[in-house]
């Protein structure tokens, strides 16, 4: 297992018409391998940028990410991802989606079929496999990508508002499944959500990240994703301590959007 | 009793006719799409009303468009049997729609060839987007029979002349789909490919080729028909076989009827081949629109 190890990292997008937008200022953090750090912000606050920094999708203006000491370059099999929506195959079916990675590394076709299986079965899709991805409810499609992005056994898995276009059922019930597969594999997983509720809820790590220029501006540890499987969520989520944390950061990005709003002129 | 069992049902031939069922509930129906569709009661009311103009103005003794002019219904039915049980100028039906299909078909397959790995690589690098830019966006106004002269000197009066005319004809239409698919492609699906192991290839392979297949199909759809079209005017000239050369024999000994008859057979094999064409992509392409 690999520490995720970001140091000093800085985002400058030049704009075309002139002009720079400071996307992440001198972030620096350590991530011990098997945590859940969720990134809560309001937009424009770079987490997005951090995650595809991670991902090796963008290349920071300075500084570096490593993963177990190696520096990301390029984006790489050891760091899955799970997007909003919209990056399943349409074009294949669910067993073929999940069997992506496997199959580009060209797995033996029998080892590729137990890990199907048994992704199928831990993410609830069993007897689903054959059923083309556009027929799936938003919920089953994001539980396709968890079992995708797991099929190739990486390190890290990245997170982008995975259950952002869901509704606040399946979302709830879509949280505690991620918990379980966080639990049950021991992956280190860093989850960007625009949900205060969420952040809380799943990380046992939370960085509230602030905007202009992008940076960190608190630090939590957690207690409640340890906990969350074992007790009743919605008990959780409505106990003292919860619903403290929950105002708290509520207040604390309230603040940081009317800054913003007041920065253009804007008025409530 | 459930409020669906209250309403009443539109009758199965209202159904079948695409009337407007009874059951809606809509208080606002015009503007709205999914109220309208293609009533198979006003597809045969308007053939009915076509063949109906036809008849009223080749009827009588002295009809308005004389036999020299239009044929009326019947002498098109006897000109249509002329043609089915001898053809024409000892070329039977057959092989006069078989020699404008095969030069159709060949045109397609160069078009398809060329054009989709030149849009693939206008969609995939900036450099040979550049390059092939303004070649691109200055032909491909150039209508194919503007040409035709040309290609006749280039290519000699032949089979060689008339399938690169439908090589032009068909290759931009396949060189503008292919890029418009190719850049089509949602960034996350290709970033959710590199990060699960895919290097470039099979990126191209697996995600790009068949994410672009719906736009490239359409593409084929559209220059088809464009190909079809060009076909019978490339066939005026240097040849006795295909559709459009017998249009063109026919008109030179006066024989409206044939020339009717051929243009309503290239439309029939026209409208056929477009049929065909969506069936394929319905099974080919189910995924199309659903990403």
């Amino acid at each position: 297992m690999k520490d995720l190890s970001v140091s000093n990292v800085e985002m400058i997008y030049e704009l075309p018409k002139g002009g720079s937008v400071h996307a992440l200022s001198d972030v620096s953090f350590e991530l011990k391998a098997g945590r859940l750090l969720t990134l809560l912000g309001p937009s424009g606050c770079g987490k997005t940028t951090l995650l595809n920094i991670a991902a090796g999708f963008l290349a920071p203006t300075s500084g570096e990410v490593a993963l177990g000491g190696e520096p990301i370059t390029g984006p790489g099999q050891e760091r899955g991802m799970v997007f909003q929506q919209g990056a399943l195959f349409e074009w294949q079916n669910v067993a073929q989606n999940i069997s992506f990675g496997p199959r580009m590394n060209r797995k033996k076709k029998s080892e590729t079929a137990v890990i199907v299986d048994d992704l199928l079965a831990t993410v609830g899709l069993k007897g689903f496999e054959d059923k083309a991805v556009y027929e799936l409810s938003g919920g089953m499609q994001q539980r396709v990508a968890l079992a995708r992005c797991l099929a190739n056994d990486p390190e890290v898995i990245l997170m982008d508002e995975p259950l952002g276009a869901l509704d606040a059922l399946t979302r709830e019930k879509m949280q505690g499944l991620i918990l379980k597969l966080w639990q049950e594999t021991g992956k280190t997983i860093i989850l960007v959500t625009h949900s205060v509720e969420e952040a809380l809820f799943l990380g046992d790590r939370l960085f509230v990240m602030a905007p202009r220029p992008g940076r960190i501006e608190r630090e939590y540890e957690l207690p409640f994703a340890k906990i969350g499987l074992s007790v009743d969520p919605r008990e959780l989520k409505a106990s003292p301590e919860f619903i403290e944390k929950r105002e708290e950061l509520l207040s604390m990005i309230w603040g940081m959007e009317e800054q913003i709003m007041g920065h253009d002129g804007g008025t409530l | 009793m459930s409020a669906d069992a209250e309403e009443p049902r539109p009758s199965q031939s209202a159904l079948r006719l695409g009337r407007k069922t009874r059951g809606s509930r809509k208080t606002v129906t015009f503007g709205d799409a999914s109220e309208v569709s293609s009533s198979r009661l006003w597809v045969l009311i308007s053939l009915a009303c076509l063949m109906l103009a036809w008849y009223l103005v080749t009827r009588g003794s002295t009809p308005i468009l004389d036999e020299k002019t239009f044929p009326s219904q019947g002498q098109a039915w006897d000109a249509f049997r002329e043609l089915w049980n001898d053809g024409y100028r000892r070329v039977t039906l057959r092989d006069h729609a078989w020699a404008s299909l095969s030069r159709v078909g060949k045109g397609m397959i160069f078009g398809v060839l060329i054009g989709v790995p030149v849009g693939f690589a206008m969609g995939l690098s900036t450099r040979l987007r550049g390059f092939f830019d303004p070649i691109v966006e200055s032909f491909r106004t150039i209508p194919p029979l503007a040409l035709l002269p040309l290609f006749i000197m280039w290519f000699g009066i032949g089979e060689a002349s008339k399938v690169n005319l439908l090589i032009w004809a068909s290759v931009w239409i396949m060189i503008i789909a292919s890029r418009a698919g190719v850049l089509g492609v949602r960034g996350s699906k290709v970033h959710a490919a590199y990060s699960l192991g895919a290097n470039r290839w099979q990126i191209l392979r697996y995600v790009i080729l068949p994410n672009a297949l719906p736009e490239i199909f359409t593409g084929a759809r559209v220059a088809l028909g464009v190909s079809w079209g060009t076909l019978v005017a490339a066939e005026l000239t240097g040849t006795d076989r295909g559709l459009g050369a017998m249009i063109y024999v026919a008109s030179r000994f006066f024989r409206m009827d044939i020339v009717v008859v051929s243009i309503l057979i290239i439309s029939f094999i026209g409208v056929a081949m477009d049929m065909v064409m969506r069936f394929l992509e319905a099974r080919l392409i189910p995924w199309r629109g659903k990403g």
